[in-house]
């Protein structure tokens, strides 16, 4: 086991390492001069220079790397060109309404796959599954940037039950969790079905049921349990697209996270917070996968033995 | 019925993408008596913010919708699958370097870097182009490599090897058409994404600039006016909601009749590369 957490956490490592290089990067790839771009057209050279100072833009590429990376090291992710102040400080205030964000989604998700997908598997071939295996196409295809609006036309401005943006309790978390969860649902409850059928035809199960247990408990204690595994990875690699989808989710719903300073910070030319965001975001994406990766080979010993 | 329906869906994308340079559109034809008026007679689609017509701006957004969604997959495609055959094919440091390359292009979620380059470039129809294929190349190379080094070692690539083939000709000729399906399958399902990834970057105003229509920024444009005009984020999303779906549906029809099975563990993955975009 410590050799498969050492060997995977290595290639995290790498792999963050890489990320971090790619988003130094990302500043080299405006077109003509960022300090331009940043400060527009009419601004003096004294301010340009200054600016290109405080970046370190006037240092060799390999100097502004080490730099960077060495900041980086130091939890040190520079300033904000537009409020001056620590963008970590700035990261700290938006993160927590992301992480909320990101959690409500995930559950409902959760809640809404898998009795979608258990239902798909028991009644296979019937109007059921291919009802609910409709409405997770259905899911797949309803861009959150479209379900937001339809979910606050309805629930906001029609019904009057809800509020239509902002963060303010729990009231206002139901609808942006229920835009962000939904992707996830679709592909999370095709995926339920697809390990439970699996599951389901193998012969242990031919067993317990022989022996007299009660269907729900062969399903539920089983069935499912066995199941889980291909889960639990998709739902590590899904919250890639989960986190993605915040950022759109975030900008609908007036949400206050990290996702929408991403977008605030591209539209004012804030080029280190777009830097800082994205490299916390993926970075998190890393960690929680490699951490998927323990979980699976602490459920499943055949994976220790391959991978270690 | 199924294949149908998203079989004409597709057609009609087609259709008004295509041949929509024929029609007689006025996407930017500004009508102020007909500000915010909804569908009906007389007036088709209905009437945007400021008065123009939005069926002639739908139809025009598909066709940016499809060119981004071609461009993009075509470049993506060749890319990626290349990319992938080959590292899998040569093996040895390079394929050690590609693959720490694909993982660490992996590890930024689904549109997030798509947002973030975009934003960098500019917007602009390109710039957008560029930056989904910088993301999208990915998955292509990925499958792309897992295909090849199961088939690497068939006999027919020894025998190509002995006859005297190079390493590309070998790749090309020998292993790519070998993997077609699976990849035709991902590209199929890559479109639907990138065609959502495209709204997505113009509703986030990083996309297709006005006032050029695009989807995603008039579901923008209409949320402003959902209270008084809901047509103008109805009609919009649910263009793009059917395209997307008859394109998926397409894709999952394609899945079964060339019989892919999805290339590593990690399953329905594959899928998810409709929601990246999201």
């Amino acid at each position: 086991m410590l050799n498969f957490v050492l060997s995977r956490l290595f290639s995290a490592f790498i792999v963050i390492l890489g990320v971090s290089c790619l988003v130094f990067l990302l500043i080299h790839l405006v077109p003509g001069d960022p300090v331009e771009v940043m400060l527009g057209e009419s601004s003096l050279p004294a301010d340009r220079e200054a600016l290109r100072h405080a970046l370190g833009l006037d240092l060799p590429l390999w100097r502004q790397l080490g730099d960077y990376l060495y900041g980086l090291l130091q939890f040190d992710l520079g300033n904000s060109l537009y409020s001056r102040r620590a963008i970590l400080d700035i990261l700290r205030e938006r993160l927590p309404a992301t992480i909320e964000l990101a959690a409500a989604g995930l559950l409902v998700a959760v809640l809404i796959a898998f009795p979608l997908g258990i239902l798909a598997a028991l009644r296979k071939n019937t109007l059921w599954d291919s009802g609910a295996m409709f409405f997770a196409m259905l899911g797949i295809s309803i861009p959150n940037f479209w379900m937001g609006p339809i979910l606050i036309l309805i629930f906001s401005l029609g019904l009057g039950w809800l509020p239509v943006s902002g963060r303010s309790g729990l009231e206002s978390l139901i609808l942006p969790a229920l835009t962000l969860g939904t992707a996830m649902a679709a592909i999370l409850s095709r995926m339920v079905r697809m390990s439970l059928l699996e599951q389901l035809g193998e012969d242990y199960i031919r067993t317990a049921r022989a022996k007299g247990l009660p269907w729900h408990t062969v399903v539920l204690r089983h069935a499912l349990k066995n199941a889980m595994l291909p889960i639990i990875t998709l739902l590590g690699l899904q919250l890639g697209a989960l986190l993605a989808g915040a950022v759109i989710t975030e900008i609908v719903f007036s949400w206050p996270g990290v996702g929408q300073l991403v977008i605030e910070a591209i539209h004012r030319r804030d080029y280190p917070v777009v830097q800082a965001c994205v490299l916390l975001i993926s970075l998190s994406y890393v960690l929680v996968n490699a951490l998927t990766d323990f979980c699976y080979a602490w459920l499943d010993p055949r994976i220790r033995v391959a991978g270690g | 019925m199924r294949c149908r329906f998203s079989l004409l869906i597709l057609l009609a994308w087609l259709l008004l993408a295509v041949g929509g340079a024929r029609l007689p559109l006025h996407p930017d034809h500004i009508d102020l008596t007909r500000i915010l008026v909804p569908p009906g007679e007389g007036a088709w689609l209905g009437y945007d913010d400021l008065g123009r017509p939005l069926w002639d701006r739908l139809a025009v957004g598909a066709r940016y919708s499809l060119l981004v969604a071609a461009l993009v997959v075509a470049i993506s495609l060749l890319a990626g699958a290349l990319i992938g055959a080959m590292s899998a094919y040569v093996g040895g440091w390079v394929d050690h370097v590609a693959v720490r390359i694909i993982d660490i292009f992996l590890a930024f979620p689904g549109i997030l870097l798509a947002i973030a380059l975009a934003g960098l470039l500019g917007p602009g129809l390109n710039n957008v182009v560029i930056a989904l294929s910088i993301v999208g190349w990915v998955g292509f190379a990925r499958l792309a490599r897992a295909q090849v080094l199961s088939l690497k070692n068939r006999e027919h690539v020894q025998a190509a090897l002995i006859l005297g083939a190079g390493r590309w000709r070998i790749v090309t000729r020998h292993l790519l058409p070998l993997i077609a399906a699976p990849l035709i399958v991902e590209a199929t399902f890559a479109v639907a994404g990138i065609v959502i990834a495209e709204a997505g970057l113009s509703f986030l105003e990083l996309g297709i600039q006005p006032p050029t229509p695009s989807w995603g920024s008039m579901i923008r444009e209409g949320t402003r006016y959902m209270l008084v005009a809901p047509h103008l984020v109805l009609v919009p999303g649910l263009t793009l909601m059917l395209v997307v779906l008859a394109v998926n549906m397409t894709g999952d029809y394609l899945r079964d009749y060339l019989d892919v099975r999805d290339a590593d563990s990690k399953g329905l993955g594959r899928p998810g590369a409709a929601t990246e975009g999201k």
